[in-house]
């Protein structure tokens, strides 16, 4: 799909805004599409991401739904069946694991099982990710349980330009895309630094968002941060913390936002390693079985006589994410410093 | 101190097993004809004494008696009767063919095929219904839905429209209102509501019909569903059909003891009823009062439908291993063909000899169709769809690595 290019003006945006913004244009431009989950019709969501939807498009267009994220995504599969566009919100992506059955065996699968016959596009919304003393419940980053499943889009945008770009995708892709918002980016670039306050994304140039209709294109990676010496992998929060590392290590890291987690853009990461010889594959979510494990594999698979040093990892700790112990877990800048050290030295 | 005595652990069990005969009084009946019938618009809590009571038509000399007596012309009973037929010989058929390795695997509906067959004829186009496996009396009482497609389907042979992915049964046709079968159960209750809200979001007048059987009313994704209906009013009907078993569990040990699984319904906020699922004219005027019930806003209505699982739960199943062999003989409810026979007989819409002769007509249209989808292929001579489709339709477009991986599958 081609990366359409903004017509709009530009306006500053919070990631919050930014997704409230892609998911006004697409209720504008398409009466199918209909926005519900726990608590975002009339309040507008505990995040606020749907805020005013149910005021401009009505209370059939953007509703409250009772406390069941099977339900919600059960009825949102049967919605998608009838041919309209749900995009429903999952509180936090912690509580997305009652909709299992029906985002792996139905919303996964209806479009094989049925050779075509019926499909399930919609976009399943659920902020992710630590950083705001959520404690196990409220803080994880489930991305490899859907990766594993295929039949799925799993995307994480790091920025509000590509929350809005990529949220407008996934509402007008024919797939199921589960749609993960690392909350601690929400309101600004949170680099790891959590003693020092984060620039507002009114600062910043990624929050500059195009206010009409845009999209950033499902299956391709960014190159956030060209360099030469070792490729970084990764998305989400942690592309502002390996951003961090970088400056503060000096070494000329490349940082590929993945952004569209799977399927992955492959070719841009395989040019990447290839240039630089060396790879530090940085992640939020527990490291054993998490979706490193499977880049790790891949750039072994298509790079490895490139390669000049072992890939590094640098992930959560495998243990449940802490409330007290927040920062201890928390994979900083300093953790993916030392890694990209000991890649550049090998 | 109070001296208590030590708490024992309920465990259900059937009041039959193989060796002793099956007290039937733990199903309560109801009279046929006794049951009041409520206008379409009662409210839902007005409905709670319907969800114990049972309804029921036809009486014992095949009478059609009360107030729930549909007004249904002898022809239209005699299409019905006629695809009953149908679906019994076509199961019985597929089943042979599954013995002879033709097919992989078969879900027979035998004793149940009023429930699908009245109930499908009294939707109307348009309308979806997200069935379980044992529910193919939807398709086949429909004339639109060739039976060597069908055929082809549980031969997983070159014409599958599905192409192989799924296992024999589990048909998807879009086109008559059956959605795609899981095969994961319960699931499909929560999408036939969401398929209702849609309808009604969009102002359209097409209501949804989810099937479930007595045993997966266990699973959450149920009362999630009930939770959904109520809440939005959904134009849905919620059919659980209640044939007493779930392989080797006995409907007890889904919690049918001592309540009803209408009664659930009701709890939640639902239009509720309990129907002689084997009387084909109680199946008819409940699923037509329950659809204009839905189609005129007044939301959705749950139906527990009495009826007893004659054959094995499937091909790989063996029922004389956990209950009495006669037992469907034995069973209060009879059988929903000799029943419907009998009352056209009754009113002189119907002979031995008409019957005889429908049922011999039907089996050589069954074999014809047979024989004409085995020059596709069966599972037999190996001629299934090529390998290669499985990468089609995981996603809309496929991606590389996909392509990659049917390369390296070298087909």
């Amino acid at each position: 799909m081609a990366d359409k290019k903004p017509e709009s003006k530009t306006v500053p945006m919070t990631m919050i805004q930014a997704l409230r913004s892609g998911l006004d244009v697409m209720m504008g431009r398409d009466d199918n599409v209909i926005v519900y989950g726990e608590d975002v019709g009339y309040f507008g969501g505990v995040f606020r991401v749907t805020e005013g939807l149910q005021a401009k498009y009505g209370k059939t267009r953007c509703f409250d739904a009772p406390i069941s994220e099977s339900g919600i995504v059960g009825t949102a599969i049967g919605m998608a069946a009838y041919g309209l566009k749900p995009v429903v919100e999952i509180q936090f992506a912690d509580y997305f694991y009652p909709a299992t059955d029906q985002i792996v065996s139905e919303a996964a699968r209806l479009r094989h099982r049925s050779a075509g016959d019926f499909t399930a596009s919609m976009t399943i919304r659920m902020p992710c990710g630590g950083g705001i003393y959520g404690g196990q419940t409220h803080s994880q980053s489930p991305e490899a349980f859907f990766t594993h499943v295929c039949g799925l889009r799993t995307v994480m945008p790091s920025n509000p330009y590509d929350a809005k770009g990529l949220l407008i995708a996934s509402i007008e892709c024919d797939d199921p895309v589960i749609f993960l918002e690392p909350k601690r980016l929400y309101n600004g670039p949170f680099d790891g630094h959590h003693d020092k306050p984060v620039v507002p994304w009114s600062k910043h140039d990624m929050g500059k968002v195009p206010e009409g209709y845009f999209k950033v294109p499902l299956d391709k990676a960014a190159v956030f941060r060209p360099g030469k010496a070792v490729t970084v992998l990764t998305y989400g929060t942690m592309v502002w913390v390996a951003e961090a590392a970088a400056r503060e290590s000096g070494i000329d890291a490349e940082i590929i936002d993945l952004r569209s987690i799977w399927p992955l853009d492959l070719d841009t990461i395989v040019d990447s390693v290839k240039k630089t010889g060396c790879c530090v594959v940085v992640h939020e979510a527990t490291r054993t079985s998490g979706f490193g494990a499977e880049l790790v594999a891949l750039v072994q698979e298509h790079c490895f006589y490139h390669l000049e040093a072992p890939i590094e990892r640098v992930t959560g700790w495998d243990t449940p994410y802490p409330h007290a112990q927040e920062w201890a877990y928390f994979p900083g800048p300093s953790r993916v410093a030392e890694a990209l050290k000991r890649a550049v030295e090998g | 101190m109070t001296v208590h005595p030590a708490l024992t652990l309920h465990v259900p069990e059937p009041t039959g097993r193989p060796g002793h005969k099956t007290d039937f009084s733990y199903l309560s009946t109801s009279p046929a004809g006794s049951v009041r019938r409520p206008p379409t618009d009662t409210p839902a809590a007005d409905t709670a004494d319907l969800a114990t009571s049972l309804v029921r038509v036809l009486d014992d000399e095949g009478k059609a008696v009360g107030p729930w007596v549909p007004a249904m012309h002898p022809e239209r009973l005699r299409r019905g009767l006629r695809a009953m037929m149908k679906t019994r010989i076509f199961d019985a058929r597929m089943l042979n063919a599954q013995r002879q390795k033709k097919l992989s695997f078969y879900m027979q509906c035998l004793g149940e095929e009023a429930i699908a067959v009245a109930h499908a004829m009294a939707l109307q186009d348009g309308d979806m219904c997200f069935p379980t496996y044992r529910q193919q009396g939807l398709l086949l009482s429909r004339d639109d839905i060739s039976l060597v497609e069908l055929i082809c389907q549980l031969m997983s042979n070159e014409r599958d429209p599905i192409k192989g992915r799924q296992l024999p049964v589990m048909y998807s046709y879009k086109r008559a209102g059956f959605f795609s079968i899981s095969g994961n159960l319960a699931t499909q209750v929560p999408q036939a509501v969401g398929w209702a809200m849609a309808s009604a979001i969009k102002g359209d007048t097409k209501i949804a019909s989810a099937w479930i059987g007595d045993g997966s009313t266990a699973e959450s994704d149920f009362h999630t569903a009930l939770t959904f209906a109520h809440v939005y009013h959904a134009p849905v009907i919620i059919n659980v059909v209640n044939n007493q078993w779930a392989i080797s569990t006995f409907q007890s040990i889904a919690g049918g003891e001592g309540t009803t699984f209408a009664q659930r319904g009701v709890g939640v906020g639902l239009a509720s009823l309990r129907v002689d699922g084997n009387d084909f004219l109680a199946v008819y005027a409940a699923s037509q009062w329950a659809a204009e019930r839905a189609r005129t806003n007044h939301g959705p209505t749950l139906i527990e439908w009495e009826t007893y699982r004659a054959g094995p739960h499937s091909t790989s199943d063996d029922p004389s291993k956990y209950r009495p062999a006669d037992d469907w003989q034995r069973f209060p409810l009879g059988d929903p063909i000799a029943r419907l026979k009998k009352h056209l007989i009754a009113i002189g819409e119907w002979t031995e000899a008409r019957h005889e002769h429908t049922h011999k007509e039907l089996e050589i249209e069954i074999i014809a169709a047979q024989k004409e989808a085995e020059r596709h292929g069966t599972l037999l001579d190996g001629r299934v769809p090529s390998a290669a489709t499985i990468f089609d339709d995981v996603y809309h477009e496929m991606p590389e690595h996909l392509r990659r991986q049917r390369q390296q599958m070298g087909v």
